[in-house]
């Protein structure tokens, strides 16, 4: 059953009919070719397919398309400014933080979505004092905040430091 | 995936009246369980009806002190909520110890309370699962039930709820509004999840056409003293093995009142009555504390994979009172 639907890519407006049963990671893909958002576990367990929905992070694997019609979205290859690489993109690689690089798009548009919501005040699982006013991005933080995108070639050595020095970029 | 038309209510009412006509339709709210199971094949619904931009997204105080969460309010806000931070400690630890940043972002609190069991044979459709095809047998129970429950479980059934923010919510005494074909009505929590029994593919009182459209939760001023406490297989991102929620208001050295709910050891999420009565006018120590938990878990029938639960459980209740006795 088709469902004509209107997105916001990366800056660029698509409107096209979709199936009711498309998930917003295959709409990106398949029908948009927009393919930075991986295709990991599509059970949002490892969190390859992470774009930012309405400027939050989210598995767009787990979201169904027709549910996030008007949806503003940006993916890890709209991260990039005026042929500028995004501080974290560029992180990531003085970092070497990948091996194989599958999980590295959602590895970094995860990473550029946890900033904001630390900026925003929000606690995490491994903050001491749940009712302070701000947070302190140690490594235990970022660990724990990014504990939702998964490395099977195991990069998490190097993608701490990646976000440690993005984030003060 | 089954084909299925897709709807956005523009009203609860008209929500609920979809679904009275369709027995085969579903709401649809932040997806990340319902979407899932889709996927899986477990749940095969003909139509959903989208009620995310339906019901309130505010959290707020009424004159009498309580707080209204609305349905359709994101994990990660209310774990977040200055409020609830406060004054509910528990309730924003357990949310945070549950899912992932990009799934408390999409997962809403009415959609939370409504999960459904991790249980791998719930979750397997090639294998007998009384809850997922009343009748045809359940495999945990002779299978891998390591994560299963050791409170409240049936022969027919042994999953348990999967939930970190019910588990705090029914510690606080959470009280669900719900609106159905014949009105709007209020749950306490705690009657809200089901034990098994007979009728496992149940896994709450709701009906079909039943739609949450808020949480309360009353004002309880020792749960500023309170703590969700979660232990699991991994540091971060897994499920339960045990958990417990608990709020202590302690005077003189001694027990005035005390909130406890566990969590991963049942088919809900398991107040504690009997260990809050024990321990009432006790003086705080951990053989008070060790006792207490040891009552409430005197009725735990475990399985031979999951026999572990009960001492682990009876630790980290006893842990958690006495850092809560300790920190005040």
């Amino acid at each position: 059953m088709d469902t004509e639907i209107t997105l916001h890519v990366d800056g660029a407006e698509h409107t096209f009919a979709v199936d009711t049963r498309t998930t917003l990671l295959d709409a990106l893909r398949e029908r948009l070719g927009i393919t930075s958002p991986k295709k990991g576990c599509d059970h949002g367990q490892c969190g390859a397919c992470t774009i930012l929905l309405d400027g939050r992070r989210a598995n767009s694997c787990l979201a169904l398309a027709v549910a996030h019609d008007g949806a503003e979205i940006v993916t890890a290859e709209g991260l990039a400014e005026n042929g500028e690489l995004h501080p974290m993109q560029r992180s990531f690689i003085e970092h070497d933080a990948f091996q194989c690089g599958y999980c590295t798009p959602g590895q970094i548009v995860s990473a550029v979505g946890m900033l904001d919501e630390v900026k925003a005040g929000w606690p995490s699982a491994a903050s001491k004092d749940l009712d302070a006013d701000g947070f302190v991005l140690d490594d235990a933080e970022i660990r724990e905040r990014m504990s939702g995108n998964l490395c099977r070639c195991a990069a998490y050595a190097n993608i701490v430091p990646a976000i440690q020095e993005a984030k003060n970029r | 995936m089954r084909p299925y038309s897709y709807s956005r209510a523009t009203d609860a009412s008209g929500a609920v009246a979809a679904l009275a006509g369709a027995p085969n339709a579903k709401f649809l709210a932040g997806g990340t369980n319902l979407v899932d199971l889709m996927k899986l094949g477990v749940e095969t619904p003909d139509m959903l009806v989208d009620v995310r931009r339906l019901s309130s997204d505010q959290i707020e105080e009424l004159p009498d002190g309580s707080i209204r969460i609305g349905a359709a309010v994101p994990n990660s806000d209310l774990a977040a909520d200055r409020t609830i931070r406060s004054r509910y400690p528990m309730l924003a630890e357990a949310l945070l110890a549950g899912a992932s940043g990009q799934l408390r972002n999409l997962a809403t609190t009415g959609g939370n309370l409504l999960q459904r069991t991790r249980c791998v044979y719930f979750q397997d459709v090639t294998t007998p699962c009384n809850k997922r095809e009343s009748g045809s047998g359940c495999s945990a129970i002779e299978g891998h039930h390591k994560n299963h429950a050791i409170l409240g479980a049936s022969e027919n059934c042994i999953a348990t709820h999967p939930s970190d923010m019910a588990v705090a919510m029914a510690a606080l005494d959470a009280v669900v509004q719900a609106q159905g074909p014949d009105g709007e009505r209020e749950i306490p929590i705690q009657e809200l999840h089901r034990l098994p029994g007979d009728e496992p593919e149940r896994d709450t009182v709701l009906e079909h056409g039943d739609l949450i459209t808020a949480i309360g939760l009353p004002p309880l001023g020792f749960a500023a003293n309170s703590k969700y406490r979660k232990v699991r297989e991994r540091a971060s991102y897994a499920f339960a093995l045990v958990s417990v929620a608990a709020a202590l208001d302690v005077e003189d050295g001694v027990v005035r009142d005390a909130r406890i709910a566990l969590g991963g050891v049942a088919h809900k999420p398991w107040r504690a009555t009997k260990a809050e009565e024990a321990l009432r006018g006790e003086p705080v120590n951990e053989a008070n504390f060790r006792a207490a938990a040891e009552i409430e878990l005197a009725d735990a029938e475990p399985l031979p994979r999951n026999a572990f639960k009960v001492p682990l459980a009876r630790n980290v209740i006893t842990r958690t009172l006495l850092e809560l006795s300790e920190e005040r």
